[in-house]
């Protein structure tokens, strides 16, 4: 009887959900652009953490050396800074590779290249550019160069440090961190603020749906319907609604990200919307899907409900 | 049996719709309730139905006190009444055919009885060849058989029939209430409230006379004295 039961009631769900034409079909189009808002806060957050990444990515402290430093020295102090949990990369540029670089960012300058050049010794020390797993870790990593001990270093290591520059990049450092916050905090809540509405919205246009059927479930009710046999259907046709909505949005999504992406990419800086859309498949088509079908049951639920308290 | 033991109910807004009505309706008794509009024939049939529930009194089906029904056993008591009214209470989604099989399903018949049961029921009510229309489909008498098919076709104790013809020409109220009379013939206890004193008068059943919540008359084989 069970199975005959939920047989029923899935047929007569899809039959109500076919049959009410218009009624199904406006609550389809709210229904997906509540899901498209929530598809554009992924892709929006996507984007939002491509570019704090990059920005991040930007930032490092370097520490300068004596030009008298060796290059064990400067290596065993980089050996140390790879060993710091903190570290993410730790990049050493020999005096050579610096004067190198120096002479290329001044290549157009023969006066600087002039003065290289008669000095005949290389004037610039080598260098460590060290790039943390977090920017707020950056202030540790400078303390710990601070109070590097002679346990771990020899003696001439103490000394060949010409300079850290992280008080210099301590303003930029700390503002980004405070951007990086703001720039979360404003997504997260644009987010729950956008999908907060629009979940309103579907909530009460599935609400009128049922409305508009309360004498077919005064009806039902009489005829001796069982408060199930009486929510069934109408959970059946929530869910189909979702799901419907959900594979609309997704293909819909593919053709926007698509076509944003070919058109106006330059608006986005690198990120490529499409790419990620492709990569983050799963995940979004989970959260979709899921928030398709939750939204049309639930909400076909507590509407139905009403009208079963008597 | 059926029995109304001093039923009164009072609305929310003071209005009197029952007053102390007693009455007893023997089983397989075809029982016409007249009365004005207001006179608290409605009332009375939602008070069997378990729709509404008395301010006091209490009353009985058979060994049931309807009042003490609980939420999960409500449909099951009422698919033991048929109910036909004014305005049909189709489901309007469903085909003919579907909203009397809708009422098989929820009886929780299986799928072979009700291949055979619902067009044994539309041809009783004349209306085989309408079986796949849905109700905006038909004409109004053509709907009022859709829903006596619909109570009939559970076999139910009671068959309720409120104002069945107020909507219907006089040749489709003569066409529902001799159906109504083939049914009451076959065993099903009848109750039928109307104004329609020409359809009280070809009965030839008892009557029972409402006035302003109470019972002013109640004959054995009445006629339409108002």
């Amino acid at each position: 009887m069970l199975w005959i039961t939920t047989k029923r009631i899935l047929k007569s769900g899809l039959q109500d959900f076919s049959r009410s034409g218009f009624v199904s079909v406006s609550s389809v189009l709210v229904m997906m652009i509540t899901l498209f808002i929530i598809t554009a806060m992924i892709v929006f957050g996507g984007f939002l953490k491509f570019n704090l990444d990059r920005v991040k990515d930007k930032v490092d402290i370097n520490v300068y050396f004596v030009t008298t430093a060796k290059e064990d020295d400067i290596l065993s102090i980089k050996k140390n800074l790879d060993s710091l949990p903190e570290v993410s990369t730790v990049e050493y540029i020999t005096k050579e590779q610096a004067l190198a670089n120096f002479k290329e960012n001044n290549k157009d300058n023969d006066v600087v290249l002039q003065s290289i050049e008669e000095l005949g010794d290389n004037p610039l020390g080598a260098v460590l550019n060290i790039k943390a797993k977090d920017s707020e870790q950056y202030e540790g990593i400078a303390k710990y160069l601070d109070n590097m001990s002679g346990e771990t270093l020899s003696k001439n290591a103490l000394n060949i440090i010409d300079t850290v520059n992280y008080g210099k990049n301590k303003v930029i450092i700390d503002g980004l961190n405070k951007l990086i916050k703001i720039a979360n905090m404003i997504g997260l809540w644009l987010a729950i603020i956008f999908i907060l509405f629009s979940i309103i919205v579907t909530f009460n246009t599935i609400k009128l749906t049922i409305f508009m059927a309360r004498d077919e479930i005064s009806v039902m009710r009489l005829v001796g319907a069982s408060s199930e046999y009486v929510k069934g259907p109408f959970i059946v046709s929530g869910i189909l609604c979702g799901v419907i909505s959900a594979i609309m949005v997704l293909i819909l999504s593919a053709i926007f990200t698509f076509i944003i992406n070919h058109y106006f990419s330059y608006y986005f800086a690198g990120f490529n919307l499409y790419n990620f859309y492709i990569m983050n498949f799963l995940k979004i088509f989970g959260v979709i899907f899921g928030s398709g079908i939750v939204l049309g049951s639930f909400a076909s639920y507590l509407a139905v409900r009403k009208y079963l308290r008597h | 049996m059926i029995v109304f033991d001093k039923v009164t109910k009072i609305y929310s807004d003071g209005t009197v719709a029952l007053d102390g009505t007693s009455l007893i309706i023997e089983p397989k008794e075809f029982v016409s309730i007249v009365g004005h509009s207001g006179a608290g024939k409605t009332t009375l049939v939602k008070m069997l139905l378990s729709e509404e529930k008395p301010t006091s009194g209490k009353i009985f089906f058979e060994s049931i006190d309807v009042n003490k029904l609980k939420k999960g056993e409500i449909h099951h008591y009422r698919r033991r009444i048929g109910t036909v009214f004014q305005d049909f209470k189709l489901l309007s989604n469903k085909t003919v055919y579907e909203n009397i099989s809708f009422a098989m399903e929820m009886a929780g018949r299986y799928d072979e009885e009700i291949s055979a049961d619902v067009p044994h029921v539309l041809d009783l009510v004349n209306l085989s060849n309408k079986a796949y229309n849905f109700p905006h489909e038909l004409s109004g008498g053509e709907k009022q058989r859709v829903a006596i098919a619909r109570a009939i076709v559970n076999q139910p104790d009671i068959i309720v029939a409120d104002e069945p013809t107020g909507n219907l020409d006089p040749i489709n109220t003569h066409e529902i209430i001799q159906i109504l009379k083939k049914v009451n013939d076959l065993g099903t206890t009848v109750i039928l409230t109307t104004h329609n004193k020409g359809v009280i008068d070809s009965l030839g059943k008892r009557v029972i006379t409402m006035e302003k919540g109470k019972v002013v008359r109640d004959d054995k084989s009445g006629r339409y004295s108002m």
